[in-house]
């Protein structure tokens, strides 16, 4: 099957990659999928505690190209974002950047679903309220 | 060393007499050798009769080019010309063999047996003959990807009619007992069909020998042409009878109607002989390579580990896991050779292969595994060449697989609450 140019491109340079001190009370991680469904992300953010803006994101994945993908252009793009502004990035967005097939749907969605346990991790640490959408909360680390 | 390694991405560079892509898939379809090629070429042309046409030399010498092949395509299992008919393939031969016997013996029982890593056209005839009251008991393997005979004599009771069986698996290389199973079928009156698509030409298959009552063979997996194949049908001892599927104008006496592909069959004969020629000599070198690109991977590479038997196993074929690594992703990595992956992630049903789950894989480990299917015009560079590039690529997913990490760590994976999606 074809990749899209974008995915290719994040496939072969994957912004991002890596891990972040995840006892750390700024570093909020969300790890999701499961390794029988062929897909498994990490995503991990480092928020800074006044302003609530994410400063580092990182992330691991095993999966296919388009998850790769997914996750690695989630991490460019909730960089940079206050915490509330990266809750707003829909999987149709991934969707839409990458090209994505359908049978790939399901790589934009577990990445949406990453950025939502990453913050969710990040705001029961800091005992900040939890939003509704941020409480579909994925698989515990 | 045989690659170089260039840029940040570690792209290698293949080295000279190297030609990409590299097709590493020769379970899926082969090349057709010139030498075959060369042979259908004047069926095309000259030589352009209908075999069935008996009140002519157009006729005459197509049909003379027809028995040729049968004779040539007999002698490479051990039957007589008279037992082999003409198909479009493996998959009609195992539908034809199977439905045809099924049909033809319904009085005498409506059980057949067969297992589960059996390729689909024979699952799903047999799926089809239970919808129309058949019973088909469906074999487990062990972890080695090969049935218990035990198993099998416990499943027949006196309904039991066939046993389909395959020689070699498609996917994982394994060989099935046949021997074992036609003594067996024999001793019981059971007939003995087997799907040899994958071991005829490969390795030694005697139909007196295995005392097998039925085989389909295929062109295109032996370096003939696509769309042509064949089924051995037994005469003596005992001489099985199948209700053919097709009807018409009773070609093949009448088991299967329909103008015989002349040129097909033409290279179908010849790509049996030489397969023939060449078995030994070619058993031994693609076995050499298949154990040098195994020992390759395995000592550059931890959490690797082949699926099913290696001591009994197709030379040519290599079945492993890369654990955590998702396939898909490393066939993208290694998009400049053609092999195939137990992963489905593109499939709609995301299932991993029901073959490697046969053997007790997890699905974790079926999603990271790879096909390699080694054939008659891959050579050591070549080979050389994958095992770097799988080594590379392997190592750059797992930089960037959280599982492999936390693994590393020391983390206990079955132990997390894995949320699936």
């Amino acid at each position: 099957m074809a990749y899209s140019d974008k995915v290719i491109d994040h496939y072969n340079n994957p912004r991002n990659v890596g891990q972040l001190d995840k006892s750390s009370e700024t570093v909020g991680t969300g790890l999701v999928g499961a390794p029988e469904c062929g897909d498994v992300m990490r995503l991990q953010i480092r928020v800074n505690p006044e302003t609530q803006v994410i400063e580092e994101a990182k992330f691991k994945t095993f999966g296919c190209g388009s998850a790769i993908a997914s996750s690695s252009l989630a991490t460019e793009w909730v960089k940079g974002k206050t915490v509330e502004e990266a809750l707003q990035i829909k999987n149709t967005d991934i969707v839409k950047e990458l090209s994505l097939p359908p049978v790939k749907i399901h790589c934009s969605v577990l990445a949406e679903d990453a950025i939502r346990a990453a913050i969710g991790d990040w705001k029961k640490k800091n005992g900040v309220a939890e939003t509704e959408a941020a409480t579909q909360a994925v698989a515990a680390q | 060393m045989s690659t170089a390694t260039n840029g940040a991405t570690g792209e290698l560079t293949p080295p000279p007499g190297v030609h990409l892509p590299i097709y590493l898939d020769n379970q899926a379809t082969t090349r057709t050798d010139p030498r075959v090629l060369e042979a259908m070429l004047p069926y095309f042309t000259e030589v352009f009769g209908n075999a069935a046409s008996r009140n002519h030399s157009f006729g005459w010498v197509a049909e003379e080019a027809v028995e040729k092949a049968r004779a040539q395509i007999a002698k490479l299992i051990g039957a007589t010309a008279k037992e082999i008919i003409f198909t479009s393939g493996a998959t009609e031969s195992n539908n034809l063999a199977i439905k045809g016997i099924a049909e033809m013996y319904r009085e005498r029982g409506n059980h057949i047996i067969t297992q589960v890593t059996e390729h689909k056209a024979v699952l799903d005839t047999c799926k089809r003959l239970e919808k129309s009251g058949y019973e088909v008991t469906y074999l487990p393997v062990k972890a080695d990807g090969i049935i218990d005979i035990e198993d099998l004599k416990r499943a027949i009771t006196d309904k039991t009619i066939l046993v389909t069986i395959m020689i070699a698996n498609n996917e994982i290389g394994v060989l099935q007992p046949v021997e074992e199973i036609g003594k067996l079928c024999h001793e019981r009156g059971i007939l003995f069909h087997t799907d040899g698509v994958q071991a005829v030409g490969k390795i030694p298959v005697d139909v007196n020998a295995m005392q097998i009552d039925a085989l389909s063979l295929s062109g295109h997996k032996i370096y003939g042409p696509k769309g042509v194949g064949a089924l051995y049908v037994r005469r003596r001892n005992p001489r099985v009878q199948i209700s053919e599927q097709i009807n018409g104008g009773g070609h093949e006496r009448g088991m299967r109607s329909g103008t015989l592909n002349v040129p097909g069959i033409v290279g179908l004969g010849k790509a049996c002989e030489l397969c023939m020629e060449e078995m030994e000599p070619e058993t031994r070198r693609l076995s050499t390579l298949r154990d040098k690109l195994k020992n390759k991977l395995e000592s550059k590479l931890d959490f690797v580990h082949v699926n099913g038997s290696m001591e009994h196993r197709l030379p040519n074929n290599l079945n492993m896991s890369f654990v955590y690594v998702e396939g898909e992703s490393l066939l993208m990595g290694i998009n400049d050779v053609a092999v195939s992956s137990g992963s489905a992630c593109t499939s709609a049903t995301l299932e991993p292969s029901y073959v490697l789950k046969a053997l007790g894989l997890g699905d974790d480990v079926a999603h990271s595994s790879i096909r390699f299917g080694l054939g008659r015009f891959n050579t050591e560079a070549e080979v050389d060449y994958v095992a770097d590039k799988i080594i590379d690529v392997v190592q750059k997913l797992r930089e960037l697989s959280p599982l492999y990490e936390m693994v590393k760590e020391g983390i206990d994976l079955s132990k997390i609450e894995w949320a699936a999606h």
